[in-house]
């Protein structure tokens, strides 16, 4: 498996990181070197393996029902860069 | 007075205790060589003020009778702990101007038994870093130098700040986190203890993430008694991170005993690479006959997929990192580049916000998660990962605990591992497979390399077994009694 | 009965597949302690948690794990006692995360099927394919500002159960009858409220046409519907869409379309138009999800009786008609009224009170049942004064508008207004008398063999009695004489 620009630049716009096109070539030559080197864990017999999920070998805690939380607006606001009224401000979403 | 600096924890706190001191004066000697130490950039938010005011109510803590387990013990805060109402950055350009509202439960552990913060200690930006060299606050500098060599090293990373600030003697101990080395490296790198406890044995909660099923913080200090002491304080079940473990806190200074006598310690085959220096494998054999000579049982274990640990760390790690990075996205805190749109926004806000490494993590996680790969690559490794630890399983059925180096070298220059990222992530080869297993692990100073710089030893437990950690850490730092310091070129 | 459409290549079949978002009802939220509540100042119910700060991390909130098991258990499925959570990847100015913690390859609830309603009593089966938890996004308000979108985050967090359903519903009438049955369940259940006004019940629907016996087309998903109505009609638009697209010799897109209600169309959202790739993975910062057999059965046990197991009830054991059983048991307020009504009474006088006068004095009033002035008790007394003979049939109508209106006791208008019935034989016979002598041509007619004159000469003793004469009586007196 080898990444080509076209590839970059996808996995750039899903991550959302703007890359310029001229760094496009030289980024996936370095992701291809790292990536080269990763392909030898196909080495690995992992037939029957189950995916590691967890560390610890215990099941998820449950929290109980009650509003614990919240009551805060300014707290949740205070450090946005742009809030108006209590809300946080985003350039207009057109639907 | 001596220098209240170049005390142990340990020694702190018998001084404290016998009123010697108090722990303003104790603050005060480490405000100012927290500031003479501003060359090595060990810190990104110093706060002397606060650390002052938290010394004398500790002093009136103490004249009350409440001491807690650290009163008055002055501490670096690695910058990757959400400090409530102080600066937190990650280190990062994007987290630009973010003040927590909330404290991390670490360090709210730590505020509980007493202890003062100094400041907000340096670190690689999000934690992505073996050498401390990918800070938006610029580079830490490792107070070691080579013999008669004026060039600046690095402190190894990503806890680097922690570790500079901990080996200058600007703080006695500080918080660091380990993900796949972050402590145990720039400890070794820079001639401290530090101590990455079992996964779930610390809180998460506050802490900023990078990989989440790996991240664990811990202690560093210049003694494997002050990490101990430390870590028992910031250690304990925390309901607020579901991986958090319920169990017990045991004393882990107790356990602290001298004593390793029919110990079985594994010296793993595996972990003797392909171009291991001389001095790495005859430290290591240093290591195994003080071990020998304390009546440990040295056994011989097979780790077989040791070699496979890095390469999977490099799709685990960052494919998570993908995820937790998301929410950098200039909505809701720091960094906010306007855009042409909501996309252009977000796109344009982490193409400045994040630095060069951390955004190659994100795009090769991205990649690995990403339709069709993900079996081929996050699968795949989670697979191996899970063969790793049932490595260390079935060797842990004969031994105790294992004995290795830490870092494949000692401290190197900035730059000195040139551009290619593979040759920075080999410095973790070692440490990264026991952090996909989860276990606790130690970096212990044993011995200096031909030119002068600190190299360390690693011990490494079973799960939730970090009493046999300390305790034959405790035993591998008195045969080592590694007394070297740095010369303090950088008071100038 | 499937909805065909007559296209010029010949008919055409409607596939419809749900995928319905209820609100699960708790008190806080899915991973935080944050309150789930509806409505209130923008971000004054958000958690650090629910806001993505950086180091916050989730923890799951019991009650969402048992209402999920709860609503599984009432739609007849399979629980899977060990689920897992993933995290669905994506950029949005409301998911503040950059993910969504949703459940992907391991649900915890698997298969199972529901019985829809249908007219005249006919009924199909539906599947489920499952049923999985997930985290709602806050809300992005654009409306608010010229140039900017604002944000309020007290949604985000909040626990949502999507059932999805297999494709097997074939007209909108098949899908707005399922909707219908998943909110009578959920409110039975009490696991969602099925408010679809306030959000806490919408629906993606996914429609595709056929020829019939073809193999399923390419389908079209319509995003955040909450309404039955705009449901049906966003499904007769685009299927007409579909079947005009590909008898012109196009193909249907595989995309998100969005029900516009005020044009009654369904539009491309090209905002969303780049191929989404999720990159499900296990959430880290979470455990798998376990449970074992007891909990689920404890939670069985708590399971109220459900509306197809009631309708049954109401058919065999008090003898309703199908078509009044299903009515009756549609919302549980209804069924508990209706048995409240019912209980040691005639049950069909019962429902026939309950849906044909009830029923219409609260469509009249435009009231719910909850704030109906006529409480079950009150009617059941009404029509213990008709068993008992105290009122005729015809004066408990007149009787019951009153109480609707005015929320009076029935005994005491019927007391107020002298509406009691007359069984005074005297007083009957010589009111009998009297209309017999003032139509000596009927009574001979009558005799005559014209039988159905008996119904003339009840009515005439009921004018004269202001209708408060017992009608068993009257005619108990009046035959013999009349018949001489």
């Amino acid at each position: 498996m080898s990444l080509d620009k076209a590839t970059v630049a996808k996995v750039a716009n899903l991550a959302r990181i703007k890359v310029e096109e001229k760094d496009l070539e030289p980024m996936a030559a370095e992701l291809n070197n790292i990536l080269g080197w990763i392909e030898q864990l196909g080495e690995v017999n992992t037939d029957d393996v189950e995916p590691m999920t967890s560390v610890a070998q215990m099941s998820l805690r449950w929290r109980a029902d009650e509003v614990t939380d919240g009551g805060y607006a300014e707290d949740v606001v205070a450090n946005g860069p742009n809030h108006e009224d209590g809300y946080f401000a985003v350039p207009k979403v057109i639907e | 007075m001596s220098d209240l600096t170049r005390m142990t924890i340990a020694e702190a706190r018998d001084g404290l205790d016998a009123g010697d001191f108090s722990a303003r004066e104790l603050t005060a000697a480490h405000i100012t060589a927290m500031t003479a130490s501003k060359p090595l950039n060990a810190f990104i938010t110093e706060t002397p003020d606060q650390a002052v005011d938290a010394a004398t109510a500790s002093d009136a803590r103490r004249a009350k009778g409440e001491a807690g387990k650290l009163e008055g013990i002055p501490l670096a805060i690695k910058d990757l702990f959400c400090t409530k109402g102080v600066l937190t950055t990650a280190a990062s350009h994007i987290l630009d101007g973010f003040t927590p509202h909330y404290e991390s439960t670490v360090t709210s552990n730590l505020w509980d038994e007493g202890a003062v913060m100094l400041g907000k200690a340096n670190l690689d930006e999000f934690a992505m870093g073996s050498s401390n060299e990918t800070s938006y606050y610029g580079n830490v500098v490792n107070p070691w130098r080579r013999e008669g060599d004026n060039r600046d090293l690095v402190p190894g990373g990503s806890s680097g700040g922690s570790a500079s600030a901990v080996a200058s003697f600007s703080a006695m101990g500080a918080t660091g986190t380990d993900t796949g080395g972050s402590i145990r490296q720039p400890a070794s790198f820079t001639g401290i203890v530090g101590m990455k406890p079992t996964y779930g044995r610390c809180s998460r909660w506050g802490v900023v993430a990078f990989a989440s099923s790996l991240d664990q913080p811990g202690p560093m200090a210049r003694s494997v008694r002050d990490t101990a002491i430390m870590l028992e304080a910031m250690a304990g079940f925390d309901a607020k991170d579901s991986t958090s473990v319920n169990m017990p806190v045991p004393n882990f200074e107790d356990a602290m005993t001298g004593d390793i006598k029919g110990l079985k310690i594994g010296i793993p085959k595996e972990y003797r690479i392909d171009g291991m220096s001389d001095e790495i494998s005859s430290l290591w054999q240093q290591g195994i006959d003080w071990m020998k000579d304390a009546g440990a049982e040295i056994v011989d274990i097979s780790l077989p997929h040791t070699k496979y640990a890095l390469p999977a760390y490099y799709i685990i790690a960052p494919a998570e990192a993908s995820s937790n990075l998301a929410r950098y996205d200039g909505v809701r805190y720091g960094l906010r580049v306007e855009g042409k749109d909501l996309n252009d926004m977000y796109a344009s806000t982490r193409a400045e916000g994040f630095g060069a490494e951390v955004k190659r993590r994100l795009l090769i996680g991205t990649y690995a998660l990403s339709a069709g790969y993900y079996d081929a690559y996050y699968l795949k490794a989670q697979k191996v990962r899970a063969r790793i630890a049932e490595d260390f399983k079935q060797a842990y059925l004969n031994v105790d605990a294992i004995l290795t180096p830490t870092a494949p070298s000692a401290a190197f220059g900035f730059g000195e591992k040139g551009d290619d990222p593979l040759a920075m992530y080999l410095n973790d080869v070692f440490t990264v497979p026991a952090s996909l297993a989860g276990l606790p692990g130690i970096s212990v100073p044993a011995g200096l390399s031909k030119d002068g710089l600190p190299l360390g030893l690693q011990l490494l437990g079973r799960p939730f077994d970090e009493e046999t950690v300390f305790r034959v850490g405790g035993v591998l730092e008195e045969a080592a009694a590694f007394t070297a310091t740095p010369t303090d070129w950088w008071r100038g | 009965m499937g909805m065909i459409i007559q296209g010029a290549t010949g008919d055409w079949e409607v596939v419809i597949g749900l995928e319905i978002h209820a609100q699960v009802t708790s008190k806080s939220k899915l991973f935080s302690g944050a309150s789930a509540a509806y409505g209130a100042e923008p971000n004054s119910q958000v958690s650090f948690v629910d806001a993505a700060m950086p180091g916050m991390l989730p923890v799951i909130n019991e009650m969402a794990v048992e209402q999920a098991v709860r609503t599984g258990l009432g739609l007849n499925a399979k629980i899977n006692e060990f689920s897992v959570f993933d995290r669905k990847n994506y950029f949005y100015a409301d998911l503040p995360q950059g993910y969504q913690i949703s459940q992907f390859l391991q649900p915890i609830v698997g298969e199972g099927k529901i019985i829809i309603d249908l007219k005249d009593g006919e009924t199909r089966e539906i599947g489920i394919t499952r049923l999985h938890l997930e985290q709602d996004a806050g809300k992005s308000l654009h409306d608010q500002h010229p140039s900017q979108t604002f944000v309020d985050l007290n949604r985000s967090g909040v626990p949502l159960m999507e059932i999805v359903s297999e494709p097997d519903m074939r007209s909108p009438e098949e899908a707005a009858a399922y909707v219908k049955k998943i909110r009578s369940i959920v409110r039975y259940l009490g696991t969602c409220d099925g408010n679809m006004d306030e959000g806490s019940m919408r629906a993606d629907v996914n429609v595709s046409v056929r020829k019939p016996g073809d193999e399923f087309g390419t389908r079209c998903e319509m995003k955040n519907i909450n309404s039955v109505r705009f449901m049906q009609q966003a499904i007769i638009y685009e299927a007409n869409r579909q079947v005009d697209i590909i008898e012109a010799g196009g193909t249907v897109d595989q995309e998100t379309r969005l029900y516009d209600p005020d044009k009654g169309e369904t539009r491309s959202l090209r905002s969303k138009e780049e191929a989404h790739d999720y990159r499900y993975f296990p959430d880290p910062d979470l455990l798998p999800l376990e449970f074992d057999g007891a909990f689920i059965a404890r939670i069985r046990e708590t399971l109220p009786e459900l509306p197809d197991d009631k309708k049954a009830r109401f058919i065999s054991e008090l003898g309703l008609s199908a078509y009044d059983a299903g009515v009756l048991v549609t919302e549980k307020e209804v069924a508990d009224y209706f048995e409240a009504v019912a209980e040691g009474r005639d049950a069909k006088l019962a429902a026939n009170w309950v849906i044909g006068e009830l029923f219409g004095n609260l469509n009249r009033t435009g009231k719910d049942l909850s704030d109906s002035p006529v409480a079950a008790k009150a009617l059941g007394e009404l029509i213990d004064l008709i068993k008992d003979g105290t009122i005729s049939n015809r004066i408990a109508k007149e009787v019951f508008e009153e109480m609707f209106d005015t929320g009076k006791a029935a005994g005491d208008i019927v007391e107020e207004k002298g509406l009691k019935q007359v069984s005074d034989t005297g007083a009957i016979e010589a009111a009998i008398d009297d209309v017999i002598a003032a139509n000596p041509d009927k009574v001979a007619e009558y005799r005559g063999g014209k039988d159905k004159l008996f119904g003339f000469f009840m009515g005439q003793v009921m004018k004269a009695t202001q209708g408060k004469a017992n009608p068993g009586v009257v005619t108990e007196i009046m035959r013999p004489k009349l018949d001489g």
